[in-house]
């Protein structure tokens, strides 16, 4: 058992911090100056051999262990970088379902940066009940039909590409008439609106109008009816911190709170600390755990739970020290609410936590 | 980094677990059970675990036995012991079975006549005297009088490394009581029926339950880093992640504790439900050597 680094693991560190030594400040790393420039981050991160690290070499990625997509989150946290983009739950869930024909297309430009990706999940009347999603897309020849209205679509504006579900047999039972799709935003028959979130950002987060909109046939990801199984494996991965690689942020900021402290610290930021170091090290449990094949499932609802606590407590620990007029931080608490809502709510989690891990039948 | 118990710590758990449960306080009145929990003493002893420090075994192995025996209530011997190993190693190669003196307390007494003693860094041994107050019902407290042996100091890596094993395998003794009061409540919400289904089918007490795993979770990845940082970090930093542990895994083990409790509803308020018996061991652990949120560092040193 070594929490420390193995000699290629320190090697990797010492090799990107010195690449990051020239980055630090030339890239905006909160609010909507980040979302602006966030593409040509992780151009700049994958071109330096920086991105992608455990993603299959074939595609554009290095075939690391997972560990290195964790070292390079706490170097960029620590080198005032933005964060790693998070891509993962799409490039597992393409990994998966998709055949080679589509891997071989897409993941490339996914992974290197060159094409940017939105994920066509949620409806209006479709949130936490996500198999009772409307949107349809109706064979054509070839083609699919697109109709229906998708919300909390994180990049839409700047996608190049959106993997929808939509339903495809509405006469199947709910779960199994669901399809994914691979559809191209630059297109007539697709509408953005964008959604202003609490915090002020505004260049995250989109509304997505499909009326009409085309999609070829062979861009189906896994068979017809399979979408359901596709949702699920990425919001499994969508669930988990060490792909997310927020975990090493939440440290960081509580080192920025505690040099704003003049005298002893508040509870509330004592205890982030508590918490932000919890999940740094649960992280690496979790990564370890991967090295004997296990893959998480329901575990994931376990740390999206213990994440959203972190993220939540280092929201809390932000206002106890500089109260709610400080732009920055009160985006960033603002922020933190987002965090028991998005990639399915706590509630859900809890959920899935109660029935799958503790079998008690809810 | 391979943070992954090995082979060997993995079967000392599953030993130390099985002991547990096949001798451990399994209910309330077992522990008025004396033959039982003289087959415990009798096979605890035989294990050699309470001088796993002399006999070489790392923190990591010393907080897998104290998680399993927390997570089965064993009720003899085991923190005071391994504790006073932990010290009188460094002064002798003959290793007697001592309690450990907690303030002005002997702890974990039961049964054992000599407490080790340690005060700044001199280690000394004393007499247990009568017994004393404790909410623990499977591990007590006892005076003692003045030292009547002194051993020798301890180096000052010694005592801070000594300090953070305390704390560990109080850490430990939390998320193994944690695990057992949480399976406990699991499965009394699988078979308790109300307005005709179990009460677990319905999501105010599920969620409580989800809740509580997750806590547990979070509890043993600090334990597992805590435990390893004892022989391997600097002897400052092992103190910084044990008192991490501790703030998180007592406050983990008290929620855990109290969710069981409330789970059982008014079964859970009486005394034969044997939850209030792991609440009152989280307590006894969490203010053995307590840590508070002022000692957090914040990161900046």
């Amino acid at each position: 058992m070594d929490f420390r680094d193995s000699p290629e693991e320190a090697a990797f560190r010492a090799r990107l911090r010195t690449w990051l030594a020239d980055q630090a400040g030339k890239f905006p790393t909160s609010g909507d100056e980040y979302w602006a420039r966030q593409g040509e981050w992780h151009q700049a991160l994958y071109s330096a051999g920086f991105f992608g690290l455990s993603w299959p070499k074939k595609y554009g990625g290095q075939d690391l262990p997972p560990v290195f997509d964790v070292i390079l989150d706490e170097e960029l946290a620590v080198a005032g970088c933005p964060p790693r983009p998070s891509l993962g739950y799409l490039v597992v869930g393409l990994g998966h379902h998709a055949s080679d024909e589509l891997c071989e297309r897409f993941l490339p430009g996914m992974i290197d940066g060159t094409e940017r990706w939105c994920q066509g999940f949620s409806e209006p009347g479709a949130g936490s009940d996500l198999a009772s999603l409307t949107t349809t897309a109706t064979r054509d020849g070839d083609e699919y039909v697109i109709h229906g209205h998708k919300v909390w679509t994180s990049y839409s504006d700047v996608a190049d590409w959106c993997l929808l579900l939509a339903r495809t047999d509405p006469d199947a039972p709910r779960h199994r008439g669901i399809s994914a799709f691979i559809v191209s935003m630059h297109q007539d028959g697709i509408e953005q609106r964008p959604l202003k979130m609490i915090s002020g950002v505004t260049k995250e987060f989109g509304q997505v109008l499909f009326d009409g909109a085309r999609v070829p046939a062979s861009r189906m990801v896994g068979a017809p009816g399979e979408g359901w199984r596709v949702a699920m494996t990425v919001v499994g991965h969508e669930r988990e911190p060490s792909t997310l690689g927020f975990a090493a942020r939440y440290g960081k900021l509580v080192r920025q709170l505690a040099k704003r402290v003049d005298g002893p610290p508040p509870q509330d930021l004592a205890w982030a600390a508590v918490q932000s170091e919890m999940l740094r090290l649960h992280v690496r449990r979790r990564l370890s755990e991967q090295l004997d094949g296990v893959s998480h499932g329901s575990e994931g609802s376990l740390d999206k739970l213990l994440m959203t606590w972190v993220d939540q407590s280092v929201g809390h620990a932000a206002l106890a020290v500089a109260g709610s007029r400080d732009e920055e931080l009160l985006g960033s608490y603002m922020y933190s609410r987002a965090q028991s809502v998005m990639g399915g709510t706590s509630q859900i989690q809890k959920n899935i936590i109660a029935s799958r891990i503790l079998g008690l039948g809810v | 980094m391979d943070v992954r118990l090995t082979i060997e710590q993995q079967q000392l758990r599953d030993a130390a677990a099985k002991l547990a449960d096949d001798l451990g306080a399994r209910s309330v009145s077992d522990l008025d059970d004396a033959a039982r929990r003289a087959r415990l003493e009798k096979t605890v002893a035989s294990t050699g675990w309470r001088s796993l420090r002399s006999d070489g075994a790392s923190g990591v192995e010393v907080a897998i036995v104290a998680e399993e025996f927390g997570r089965g209530l064993v009720d003899v011997p085991f923190f005071g012991p391994v504790l006073a190993d932990d010290l009188h190693r460094h002064f002798s190669d003959d290793q007697p079975t001592c309690a450990i003196a907690v303030g002005a307390d002997a702890f974990d007494a039961h049964g054992l006549d000599r407490v080790l003693v340690l005060r700044d860094r001199t280690v000394s041994t004393a007499a247990v005297g009568e017994p004393a107050p404790g909410a623990d019902l499977t591990r007590s407290f006892a005076t003692f009088v003045e030292p009547d042996e002194t051993l020798g100091e301890l180096s000052a890596e010694n005592a801070d490394r000594a300090h953070a094993l305390t704390l560990v395998v109080t850490c430990a003794d939390l998320v193994g009581v944690s695990r057992g009061a949480q399976a406990v409540a699991v499965d009394y919400a699988k078979i308790r029926e109300q307005y005709g289904n179990t009460i677990g089918s319905y999501q105010a007490v599920a969620h409580m339950l989800a809740e509580s795993e997750a806590l547990i979770e979070g509890s043993i990845s600090v334990l597992r880093h805590a435990a390893w940082a004892v022989d391997e970090l600097t002897p400052e930093d092992a103190i910084r992640a044990a008192r991490i542990a501790k703030i998180y895994t007592a406050r983990a083990a008290r929620t855990v504790c109290e969710t069981a409790v409330q789970v059982h509803g008014g079964i859970g308020n009486t005394w034969e439900c044997i939850e209030h018996v792991y609440l009152r061991r989280a307590l006894t652990s969490t203010e053995l050597f307590p840590v508070s949120l002022e000692e957090i560092d914040l990161g900046l040193s």
